[in-house]
């Protein structure tokens, strides 16, 4: 217990962070956490330009079809699909052949055929490059041949015949930015007045907090309802609505930190070095308020998707033909008797994506204590 | 305590006067109005039921219209559901929301209190790992997600119990379950939190040290300390789960009083829209008042005098 | 050596060792101790915090943190009870064996009263009816002279001093007649007054009940006048054993003889009445709270009083007093970090309510250390950012080199490597923080020093250090201190001038010698007392 035993001393220094990213490395939810997260960002990045299927193209020919790794059509649809087509041209059909992924239609008809019929099939979401072939003199018999689409619906399609799985890749890019968006609206009007609240203290901070009192004791899901029905259903509005509700608890937590810590003696020491009141916040205050923010931070951002997607679950959230993971859900749950897997794609990637946010703040929360120092 | 009571619930009198006007103030700026959809109406009937609802006249003086009879215990005529007074449809609405919220609540309590401190006495083991498992699921999924896929399990898919309706016990189960998950999540995650601190706090050591029999630290000693954080986490809880969600009487079709929020809020139903927000904002206030004195009777240092 | 020899063997303790497992790896908190207690015997463990002396009550008592492990034995009338069952051993805890422990103010339970935590014990292992366990608590009430015991009963432990408290505990100890009463630093917490009236309880109460005591404490002040034989424990293994004057007169180990030199000694002589004033304090007033307003009452205490104070070059005044005397709220009054009435005169000039601007002038010169040695250093920064950030505000003009060159020398003259000036505080020791914040206040030159209560934080021998420091410093410095302090013997080793603070008033001032040899005022004479002639005060009780 001697107080004399330098001679251990390492130069360098290890500094808090450094310590709890050590901690958080060790921690294995919380890194597949981060290795999920990125790996979300990546496909709401450059997933819906990626994706085989536009998230706003519709398919006409297949609505509510069920995932499959194999393509569509299946082999069986295709015969009818193509009677189908072509029966409005008002020819005669012989036996229809499917070989090597083109379809063969021999036709006859009374009248001279027009060529420009092969457009029936076009329009078909099955079939392209459809032409009149092997026209015979009088015009009156004819092969139709046409390319089978091989279309892959690995998630299946919705009531309306869009591919899940590109709907599910801009859903995930609207939740991941209304949650990065709303956070920061959350967090900058959070931490400005909380940290202003706390610093100045007496009758100012009282009043402050006097105010976010009231604001707490109204229904704040209510407003946002509200708000968002009547001012019209508008992604800005929507991320501002959410961030607005949210800075309560940021403000209550930034200023509680802030006011414990200008008790510090650190603080007080700083004061007594003559430090201005500007440097002592951003040297002393801020620094040691960022981990709260941080873990905060990573907390909030579930909620505030959670939130949207729960305007959205009711309607209220984001517009046609974009879509949000709750409006998702919403339509699974409407469609879930003849069509699980519309609940089952959208609901697996929220809770994947939760799940992530909340172990990487728990994770976070763990690292940054600042209990154990 | 008793005089505190009342100036608090006369402090709430302000709070609900600014809510109702917030809410009053925000709808009818907003573009819009309850007839738009019927946009057959010729112009004179259209005059007619504007008149007839009071819409013709300033602003104010329909404000302070709705005041007046919000004294008198009316909240006026419901512009959708034409022959009735919107205070009858919340009252055949509220009963419903606060059975089902009630029960959720109760359950809330007791199995979230069970779990989180099962889980802090046997910190680290599996059974703590497990209710953390469980935990973190009720927190992470929502009730959007758990409703329907409660009700696609154990109705559509094994037939067990009702998908929809209410009045049976049976109806009750699933919506009360898809309610109180998240709840018992979040209650167990607290209790386990602040059951671990009191466990490992001085006077639990003393407890200990005087040879108290184990039940008797836990119970009376650490459980005491320990369910602060989560009773006051159950005042705002409590008002919401009680006034209704929306969610769960839309996924189960229950004639609560949540649903007419919304459909009234998408119809412009100015009056229905500002009666639920009249009960809800008075549950909330009712609540943290309620959780504030139980606080103080927990806990004999909170002192309200 | 077994129970069959030693029919008087109450509570013995065989070879134990005991280890943490921590994220960092296991730690062997303690390593092969063997001690015991005979009936009657009052006997101590003293060690510095560290020492592992509190984990071996720990582990004897099945109370040790669930990540902890003991091994070896803990022998109760011959029965070995370590590691027993907690079925089992609740016959023993609370009934034969009890504790008290150091933080009276948290080891009662908030959220019940007196007789509710009382009546427990009784209840429990005496089979006692409610009213036969109120009955009794009453009677232990006042035998630890609980004024107004009925009254008492019902109170929660918030609305008690820690005094009383302790008390208290004492009582509930006490309830079942035990054996033995192991005490874990059970005057720690308290003013040295209190200490000397619980320490007198305790030995009265020893003498009318005939318990054994197991004294853990660091105050060899408390051993000396206290216990029969002591244990001197070091790093978790025994140092040394034997009866107490023994120990004291010829301690056999250089670590023994290390602790009782740490006593801190020597005296400063005083400054001629010739050398100029740099500090001058004049009925400095200093208020906390709101005033009444509008449906508000008035909330406000006034916590020092009319206080004047003029301190010299190379002068250190002492200002002594116990907790909430007011003496740390006079030191940070004194540098403007606490709005005062009064004059504040430093170097001639009223300083007393000037803008923070314009003190900023003079923060230079007025210089303050805190008694955290945890909390008065940012977490997030480095030494050499701490030591630096005072040169920033006063001398801006210097480069990077030059504040990098003064960090380094001020590091050198507090004792510190100044290759060291990269790490974070957290890396250090109790008493290199202290070092470091010495070194952020000489840093800048300055004329005074207000040390709140620098060392009380610290183990007795690295007080003597930072001691020893503040003394050379103050040598080549030409430092003027006002040494804040409830350790009367720092004080007296520390300062010429001693000023004593009772509820915001100066009750007695004068030089040193004065103070501690003749005190003229009673309450000053209690103060000395209870803290230099403990044993006369517990033989008389």
């Amino acid at each position: 217990m001697t107080d004399t035993a330098f001679t251990d001393a390492a130069v360098g220094g290890r500094s808090l962070w450094a310590t709890a990213m050590m901690r958080l490395r060790r921690n294995r939810a919380a890194m597949a956490s981060i290795f999920v997260l990125a790996l979300l960002g990546v496909l709401a990045i450059f997933g819906p330009p990626l994706a085989p299927h536009s998230y706003s193209q519709v398919y006409p020919e297949f609505v509510k079809v069920r995932p499959s790794l194999a393509p569509y059509p299946q082999a069986e649809q295709v015969i009818p699909a193509a009677e189908r087509a072509l029966s409005r041209a008002r020819v005669e059909m012989g036996e229809i052949v499917v070989e090597n992924g083109t379809v063969h239609i021999p036709i006859s008809s009374a009248r001279e055929i027009d060529p420009r019929l092969a457009r029936y099939l076009e329009r078909s979401d099955i079939f392209s490059g459809a032409q009149v072939a092997e026209l015979s003199a009088d015009g009156k018999t004819a092969t139709v041949t046409a390319e089978v689409q091989q279309l892959y619906f690995l998630m299946g399609t919705d009531a309306n015949g869009r591919d899940l799985l590109a709907r599910i890749l801009i859903s995930l890019r609207i939740s991941l930015m209304i949650g990065a968006l709303a956070t920061a609206v959350a967090l900058v009007i959070g931490v400005a007045y909380g940290a202003t609240a706390g610093f100045l203290g007496g009758r100012i901070d009282n009043l402050m907090m006097r105010f976010v009192d009231i604001l707490y004791s109204l229904p704040f899901v209510f407003f946002v309802i509200l708000l968002v029905v009547f001012f019209g259903r508008n992604l800005v509005l929507m991320f501002l609505a959410v961030g607005a509700v949210e800075w309560l608890d940021m403000a209550r937590i930034v200023r509680g930190q802030t006011l414990s810590l200008r008790r510090r003696e650190f603080v007080q020491a700083a004061e007594a070095l003559g430090v201005s009141s500007g440097a002592i916040i951003r040297r002393h205050i801020v620094p040691n308020t960022l981990g709260t923010v941080i873990i905060y931070m990573t907390l909030l951002i579930p909620k505030v998707i959670l939130l949207e997607s729960f305007l959205s679950f009711l309607g209220l959230g984001v517009q046609e033909p974009l879509t949000s993971l709750g409006v998702l859900i919403s339509e699974g749950a409407k469609n879930m008797r003849n069509a699980p897997f519309m609940l089952f794609f959208p609901a697996v990637t929220m809770t994947i994506l939760l799940f992530a946010l909340n172990f990487l703040g728990d994770g976070l929360r763990d690292a940054l204590d600042p209990k154990d120092r | 305590m008793f005089s505190y009571a009342i100036r608090r619930l006369l402090g709430a009198v302000p709070t609900i006067f600014l809510i109702v006007t917030a809410a009053f103030f925000m709808m009818r700026v907003a573009p819009g109005g309850p007839f738009d959809q019927e946009r057959t109406l010729e112009a004179t009937v259209m005059e007619n039921l504007n008149r007839t609802f009071g819409l013709d006249k300033p602003l104010w003086e329909q404000y302070a219209m709705y005041l007046g009879n919000l004294l008198r215990g009316d909240m006026g005529p419901s512009f959708i559901y034409r022959d009735m007074r919107v205070h009858e449809i919340l009252a055949e609405g509220l009963p419903v929301s606060m059975q089902l919220g009630a029960t959720a609540l109760v359950l809330a309590l007791v199995v979230g209190s069970a779990l989180g401190t099962v889980a802090a006495l046997r910190q680290n083991s599996r059974t703590d790992f497990a209710v953390i498992a469980v935990a973190t699921f009720g927190i992470t999924v929502p009730n959007f997600v758990v409703a329907p896929v409660l009700s696609l399990v154990f109705a559509v898919m094994l037939g067990w119990l009702p998908a929809q309706g209410w009045g049976d016990w049976n109806q009750m189960l699933l919506p009360v379950i898809a309610l109180a998950l998240p709840q018992v999540a979040i209650v167990a995650r607290l209790i386990r939190g602040s059951m671990i601190e009191a466990l490992r706090s001085d006077h639990v050591r003393t407890a200990r040290a005087y040879g108290l029999p184990a039940r008797m630290v836990v119970v009376k000693h650490a459980l005491r300390a320990a369910i602060l954080p989560a009773v006051s986490y159950m005042g705002p809880a409590a008002a919401a789960l009680l006034t209704g969600s929306i969610v769960v009487e839309q996924v189960f079709n229950l004639p609560g009083i949540g649903r007419y929020f919304v459909n009234g809020a998408l119809n412009r139903d100015y009056t229905l829209v500002m009666g639920t927000v009249v009960i809800v904002a008075t549950f909330v206030v009712v609540f943290n008042l309620i959780v504030d004195l139980l606080y103080a009777v927990l806990d004999p240092r909170v002192r309200y005098d | 050596m077994t129970d069959q020899t030693n029919q008087d063997r109450v509570f013995e303790v065989d070879d134990i060792h005991v280890t943490f497992d921590t994220p960092d790896g296991k730690v062997e908190a303690v390593r092969g101790v063997s001690l015991h207690v005979d009936r009657g015997e009052t006997v101590a463990v003293v060690g510095e915090s560290g020492s592992g002396k509190s984990q071996i009550m720990m582990a004897a008592m099945g109370l040790l943190a669930s990540n902890g492990r003991a091994v070896g034995a803990v022998r109760y009338r011959g029965q070995n009870i370590l590691n027993l069952p907690p079925g089992q051993l609740n016959k023993l805890r609370g009934a034969k064996i009890t504790m008290i422990f150091q933080e009276p103010m948290t080891s009662l339970d908030p959220l019940y009263t007196i007789e509710d935590q009382l009546s427990e014990p009784l209840r429990v292992h005496g089979g006692l009816t409610r009213a036969q366990a109120s009955a009794r608590v009453l009677e232990l009430l006042r035998l630890v002279r609980i004024p107004d015991p009925e009254r008492r009963m019902k109170s929660y432990p918030y609305e008690m001093s820690g005094g009383q408290r302790q008390r208290v505990m004492i009582a509930m100890a006490l309830a079942n007649d035990p054996d033995l009463l192991i005490a874990d630093e059970p005057t720690t917490a308290l003013d040295v007054t209190i200490q000397a009236e619980i320490l007198r309880l305790l030995a009265e109460l020893q003498r009318k009940l005939g318990m054994s005591i197991l004294f853990i404490t660091h105050d060899l002040g408390i051993v000396e006048a206290f216990a029969d034989r002591v244990y001197v424990m070091r790093q978790g293994r025994l140092e040394e054993d034997g009866p107490t004057a023994r120990i004291f007169h010829a301690p056999a180990t250089d670590y023994t003889r290390m602790l009782l030199a740490a006593e801190p000694e020597g005296e400063k002589p005083p400054v001629p009445d010739s050398a100029p004033v740099l500090l001058q304090g004049q009925d400095v007033e200093i208020t906390f709270g709101k005033p009444g307003g509008f449906l508000s009452k008035s909330n406000l205490f006034k916590a020092v009083k009319g206080v004047d104070l003029t301190l010299r070059e190379k002068q250190t005044i002492g200002v002594v007093g116990e907790s909430g005397s007011g003496k740390s709220t006079l030191g940070r009054g004194l540098l403007q970090l606490l709005p005062a009435a009064g004059r504040v005169i430093y170097l001639g000039r009223d300083i007393n309510g000037l803008t923070r601007q314009a003190m900023k002038q003079h923060r230079d010169g007025l210089q303050m250390v805190f008694q955290d040695p945890y909390g008065s250093l940012s977490p997030r920064m480095t030494v050499s950012e701490i030591v630096t950030e005072g040169l920033l505000v006063h001398e801006p003009g210097l480069t990077r080199k030059e504040r990098a060159a003064r960090a380094a020398q001020a590091l050198e003259d507090v004792g510190l490597s100044g290759a060291m000036r990269n790490r974070f505080p957290h890396e250090f020791s109790g008493g290199q923080r202290q070092r470091i914040a010495i070194a952020r206040a000489v840093v800048l030159r300055p004329r005074v020093i207000v040390l709140d209560e620098p060392t009380s934080a610290l183990d007795r021998s690295v007080q003597k250090q930072v001691i020893d420091l503040l003394r050379g410093l103050q040598e080549e410095h030409a430092l003027s201190y006002i040494f804040i302090s409830h350790d009367l013997a720092v004080v007296r080793a520390m300062s010429d001038y001693v000023m004593v603070m009772k509820e915001g008033k100066i009750v007695e001032e004068g030089p040193t010698a004065q103070i501690f040899d003749a005190p003229q005022q009673e309450y000053t004479h209690s103060l000395m007392r209870a803290a230099f002639d403990l044993k006369s005060l517990l033989d008389a009780g």
